[in-house]
């Protein structure tokens, strides 16, 4: 059990005053984020970033995986007490939960949604555990084409499986790329793309955008609705805590079933939306009683709560093991952890045991603390929605700044900061996904060098993508998933052709 | 078990009206950005194959990969373009009527000004200024309260940044006052 002396080691790192200050600041301001309205997870993690610029990669990623967590715990606040999901995953947290809210249980509500949330969490973290470093010592053996073989299984898998207009992710696919090669090309020293102006030479920087997109764009966007809200005040005691918990293991099949469909859904790039709305339907067609659902039936939370937060935790595994994120949220860390000067990989688990492990550790951590705090300080928190939009948006504005210009000390940042707002703005509207294009702003330039790099390799032989049975399956796999929906078809197809046949 | 009471209201006085005239129809909006996606496209497609497109003995040159990339997002906003105009919906989806537009825009030119002057006056002064202005203005929130809320969050800003964590601003002739 190696893995569990590393944890220990991990625990080890991270039991310092200092560490678990950050941790608690970080659940504080993850909570807050994840209640005010038009700020989730992303948003959140994205403009506090900069806070991190000058603290050890170990500190800087606990205290924003904490954030992360907070923002996770705060979206269900929102949601039950308000009826206004924070987050898209919670909104099938809403179908339930603020029925029982306005059945007089909110606090069971909100104890379930949390309790659940621990859980899915808990689950995806204990996955993790085990299986990030078998899976990054396996990818010690990968060269350059194993490496853009799985950077393209990754882009492919989202065109192919996501369940927007195919066009608008492969134009949101494309941009991100074509936005992360102007500057200077690493192979050669070229300059690409830059038009003779000076501060394009070091490119479009992905947090940048990333603040842009999530962070000014959703401004825009909550302004635009009505932003008046009423809701119920809640608070939890013990006693409550301790009957929910009570009946909580008459639900395990569900909180079994929207744990697996998390983390699988995390892993790939389905994602914590996908996961929650399919750990409900699921919940739902299983029962026996399928009616009472949406009438503030108290599985009707636990359901996408457990499945939303396995996905949002599971979607660090492949970030930590191969340096894929499986999350916009995962994309925006994995930017802090290059910001800090570590190479994302599975070169991780070897060169920097302390911060792989140190995060691992945290992930237990973070989660039972901030279960505690949640549970505690919900009265707090529903009250902060009374803090008036007008108040909060230009302080979200201030912060965004702060981070645009904080990370190379560059005016142009700001200013392309407030362009990703606009272009973030209107794709949303039209229905443009923003998460191909942060996912290719951020490994367009390790995808670009992988595949340059096997061609220096290979003498400029396409054929090395096909070289080996572990390179060739995974290029071949990359392929069927990017026409899934035209192979689906023609099995559907071949089926109906069949059956006439059969009968 | 009784219907617990609604304990937690908040006003939204200048929300914008849901009957209030559309601007423009998301399909518009959608042929505006595709036409702009082609340009683009055009523009970058063109700087690769200026900077070399092709396959050099050794593999790929620098403009290679982003020349196709070009091409694929092209293709890509073309066929957007292609069946938006080709389908027609019944009832035209509005991208954004003229209340919501006049919403984001009080948020929106703020900013604007606000990067502009941050310039000059620097980060924090231009962000009191700016925190001041839109809880007064926008938020009709009484004078004191939205001076005092900016004074205090831009000097929380100053002490977190410049003072606690090093991270650096632009700062203009206040804060040179004070010697920093």
């Amino acid at each position: 059990m190696e893995a569990l002396t590393l944890l220990l080691h991990g625990f080890a790192v991270l039991l310092t005053w200092k560490t678990l200050a950050l941790m608690l600041v970080g659940l504080l301001l993850g909570i807050f984020v994840g209640v005010l309205p038009g700020l989730g997870g992303p948003n959140g993690v994205a403009i506090l970033l900069p806070l991190t610029f000058t603290m050890d990669p170990t500190s800087a990623i606990v205290m924003l995986s904490c954030i992360y967590w907070g923002a996770l715990f705060g979206g269900a606040i929102t949601s039950i007490l308000f009826n206004i999901p924070g987050e898209a995953w919670s909104v099938a947290t809403t179908f339930d939960g603020y029925p029982m809210a306005q059945q007089g249980k909110a606090a069971e509500a909100l104890t379930a949604a949390f309790t659940s949330s621990f859980i899915g969490s808990l689950v995806a973290v204990l996955l993790i555990t085990f299986l990030a470093p078998r899976i990054a010592s396996f990818a010690l053996r990968f060269g350059p084409p194993e490496f853009f073989a799985v950077y393209l299984l990754t882009f492919c898998s989202f065109v192919g499986l996501g369940r927007e207009d195919k066009h608008k992710t492969v134009i949101s696919m494309a941009l991100g790329l074509l936005l992360a090669a102007i500057g200077m090309d690493t192979v050669s020293g070229q300059l690409r793309m830059t038009f003779g102006f000076d501060p394009l030479l070091r490119g479009v920087n992905f947090l940048v955008a990333v603040i842009g997109l999530f962070g000014i764009s959703e401004i825009l966007l909550t302004m635009e609705e009505r932003l008046a809200l009423r809701g119920h005040a809640a608070s939890i005691s013990l006693r409550v805590v301790l009957k929910v918990w009570r009946e909580m293991p008459r639900y395990w099949v569900t909180l079994l079933r929207s744990s697996a469909i998390g983390c699988w859904l995390g892993i790939t790039p389905g994602g914590a939306i996908a996961a929650s709305f399919m750990g409900y339907n699921l919940a739902k067609r299983f029962a026996k009683d399928p009616s009472t659902f949406g009438k503030g039936r108290i599985e009707g939370v636990f359901a996408p709560e457990t499945a939303a937060h396995a996905s949002g935790t599971a979607a660090l595994l492949p970030m930590l093991a191969l340096g894929i994120p499986g999350s916009g949220t995962a994309a925006i860390l994995l930017g802090g952890l290059m910001v800090w000067g570590l190479n994302p990989g599975p070169l991780l688990f070897v060169e920097h045991k302390d911060f792989v492990w140190g995060l691992i550790a945290s992930m237990y951590l973070g989660n039972v603390v901030g279960l505690v705090i949640v549970l505690s300080t919900v009265p707090i928190f529903a009250a902060i929605l009374r803090i008036p939009f007008a108040a909060v948006a230009p302080m979200i504005i201030v912060s965004c700044a702060i981070g645009a210009y904080a990370i190379q000390n560059a005016m142009f940042d700001v200013w392309l900061m407030l362009l990703f707002g606009v272009v973030g703005y209107v794709f949303k509207k039209i229905g443009i996904p923003l998460a191909p294009f942060t996912l290719a702003l951020v490994l367009g330039n390790r995808a670009e060098d992988a595949f340059r790099l096997s061609m220096i390799g290979a003498g400029g032989d396409m054929r090395v993508f096909w070289s080996n049975g572990l390179v060739g399956s995974i290029s071949t796999l990359a392929f069927v998933l990017l026409f899934w929906p035209l192979i689906g078809r023609l099995f559907d197809l071949a089926g109906r052709r069949m059956r006439p046949v059969k009968t | 078990m009784t219907p617990s009471e609604i304990q937690i209201v908040v006003d939204d006085p200048s929300a914008p009206a849901p009957d209030s005239p559309a601007v423009t129809s998301t399909r518009t909006a959608e042929m505006v950005v595709y036409v702009l996606l082609l340009a683009l496209a055009l523009l970058l497609g063109f700087d690769n194959w200026r900077s070399g497109m092709g396959w050099a003995k050794d593999g790929p040159q620098s403009g290679y990969l982003p020349f196709y990339l070009c091409v694929i997002l092209a293709g890509a906003a073309l066929y957007g373009l292609v069946t938006t105009i080709l389908q027609r919906p019944e009832v035209p989806k509005v991208f954004v009527t003229r209340d919501q537009l006049r919403r984001v825009l009080q948020v929106f030119v703020p900013t604007l000004l606000f990067v502009f002057f941050m310039q000059w006056l620097g980060l924090y002064v231009a962000s009191f200024l700016l925190v001041a202005g839109f809880m007064r203005l926008i938020g009709r929130i009484a004078w004191w309260k939205a001076l005092l809320t900016s004074f205090l969050f831009a000097l929380i800003m100053f002490l977190t940044f410049e003072v606690a964590f090093d991270v650096l601003m632009p700062k203009g002739p206040i804060e040179a006052i004070f010697g920093f």
